[in-house]
């Protein structure tokens, strides 16, 4: 964990964040720190924030959500342990809890999006980062958003989005709008097995596909060279 | 001997959701079988324009939900078919009027006695789309071969399995052989390889539909209709037949890649 104590996982209504101890002033404070330090990442994004045993009052809620809508993010749920501050979550409208529909019913099946399991206690940095692995095809509208790397086993169709803080892989068809290493790495990598993504990014770099729509995929691997985002095949490495 | 429900949806307006279930609903009536069309596109009704039944609305939906009526009373018997019925839409209601389950109880009390059950619906960005596939044993996506259709067309169906009522089949309508050939309208294949769900029919865009629509009297009653003909043959695929695509006259070597495409789903066509 890092000191802040904040933990980052994606669901399928957007992020989770879980807050760390401490007053509220200075968990808000921390958050916004990882704001500012990865803006791309957060940009655009769903969140919901776990904020414990807190008692929130509506001036503290209304406030949180003002401040995500300056890194434009929109504050969707509030979650805690406590009724009043529930309450108030639902008073502006947010969720109180994370919606368990997936892992309930269906067992089986990984839960998707499966969200990482939890940190080890001993690793210091972000950078351990666990990946996060989804069995099913992103369609238009889906949004997929995850601190770490990402493999889609299905394809990824236009309308839809990744947002990664380290690599993405899909193995199937990318057609959506990817952005890897979007805290920053350069050195992110995407890769499918047909790589014809409507945007591509690696973190600030920013490449669309060619318009070339018959030709023949291959699987292909994006990465920055010397400032610029190219894109070899595989087989060629 | 139960009815299954079927509900017709689509991503965006207008791509033909009220013409199949007109159409649909009386080809499976021509094969004999027990059907409602129900219009779940509540405030929006029109199923009853499409079928010709308008002028006999008395009670409609929201009447038997909210008690005013007896169930029977609301449903429109067709007057060609004498196992077709219309269970009409409200015009007046807002969408709220209708929850998720009084549609399930309602198709819970129609199940019985006949064999289908369609439900034509909102869009699936609307308000409505909920509750039109709460009771759904199926649904069926319907769009037009274009990009924002199709684009639109995947987030319904991602919303359908999100809702566990998936996988969705799919109707390709208002397809234009000769664009199509020209490379200037989506092909059924280039569709099929963005949605990846299983193909129920293609419709050829056809002005008899236009012309039997304004007359109340849908096109699967025509036996010259190249749409009528595509309609009665989702009917019987509807049914569990293994009924072959059609080629439309302009194209050629488009079969070959229909049943190409099916094979690769591991149906032939
Ligand atoms: N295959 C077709 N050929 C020609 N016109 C069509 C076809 N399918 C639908 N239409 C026309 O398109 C319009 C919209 O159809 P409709 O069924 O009302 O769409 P929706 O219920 O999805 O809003 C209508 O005017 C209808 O007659
Ligand atoms: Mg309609």
């Amino acid at each position: 964990m890092s000191t802040d104590g904040i933990i980052i996982k994606g669901s399928r209504d957007g992020l989770v964040v879980t807050l760390g101890s401490g007053a509220w002033h200075n968990a808000l404070a921390d958050f916004e720190a990882r704001l500012t330090a990865s803006p791309e990442f957060f940009k655009g994004a769903r969140v919901g924030l776990n904020v414990g045993p807190r008692r929130l009052t509506e001036i503290d809620a209304r406030a949180a959500r003002d401040l995500l809508v300056r890194y434009d993010v929109i504050l969707w749920a509030i979650i805690s342990a406590d009724e009043e501050t529930q309450h108030v979550a639902a008073m502006l409208g947010m969720d109180a809890a994370v919606p368990q529909r997936e892992t309930k019913t269906r067992p089986v099946e990984a839960p998707v999006p499966t969200p990482p399991p939890p940190q080890p206690e001993h690793s210091s940095s972000d950078e351990v980062e666990l990946g996060l692995v989804v069995r099913r095809t992103l369609r238009s509208g889906q949004s997929l958003r995850h601190t770490g790397s990402v493999a889609v086993v299905g394809d990824v169709n236009p309308g839809a989005e990744i947002v990664a803080g380290g690599d993405v892989v899909v193995w199937g068809k990318l057609r959506g709008t990817v952005h890897a290493g979007a805290m920053g790495d350069e050195a992110a990598i995407v890769c499918a097995l047909d790589l014809a993504p409507t945007q591509l990014r690696i973190a600030q770099h920013i490449a669309r596909s060619p318009e070339d729509r018959r030709r023949k995929p291959v699987p292909e691997v994006a990465r920055v060279r010397s400032g610029k985002i190219v894109a070899e095949s595989w087989e060629a490495k | 001997m139960t009815a299954r429900v079927i509900t017709i949806t689509s991503g965006k307006g207008g791509v033909g959701k009220t013409t199949t279930t007109a159409n649909v609903g009386v080809a499976l009536a021509l094969l004999g079988k027990r059907v409602v069309c129900l219009d779940g596109d509540i405030g929006l009704r029109n199923l009853d324009v499409v079928l010709g039944l308008e002028n006999r609305i008395v009670y409609d939906l929201v009447d038997v939900i909210e008690g005013r009526c007896k169930l029977r009373q609301a449903m429109i018997k067709d007057k060609r078919l004498s196992e077709l019925y219309l269970l009409p839409a409200s015009q007046k209601r807002d969408k709220s009027a209708v929850r998720p389950d009084d549609l399930k109880k309602l198709c819970e009390d129609l199940r019985p006695d006949h064999d289908y059950i369609l439900i034509d619906s909102a869009a699936g960005i609307e308000e409505g789309f909920r509750t039109a596939i709460a009771p759904a044993d199926e649904v069926v996506i319907v769009t037009n071969p274009e990009v924002s259709a199709v684009r639109d067309a995947d987030r319904v169906v991602g919303l359908v399995e999100a809702a566990e009522k998936g996988p969705a089949r799919l109707i390709v309508n208002r397809l234009k052989p000769g664009l199509v050939q020209r490379g200037d309208m989506l092909d059924t294949s280039d569709v099929l390889d963005i949605l990846a769900i299983d193909l129920i029919g293609i419709v050829p865009e056809d002005e008899t539909v236009l012309i039997s629509t304004n007359r109340g009297n849908p096109a699967a009653f025509d036996e010259k209709s190249r749409a009528g003909l595509a309609f009665r043959n989702i009917a019987r695929r509807i049914t569990g037949e293994d009924v072959p695509f059609q080629t439309f006259r302009e194209e050629t070597g488009l079969f070959g890649r229909f049943s190409r495409l099916l094979r690769r789903d591991g149906r032939t066509a």
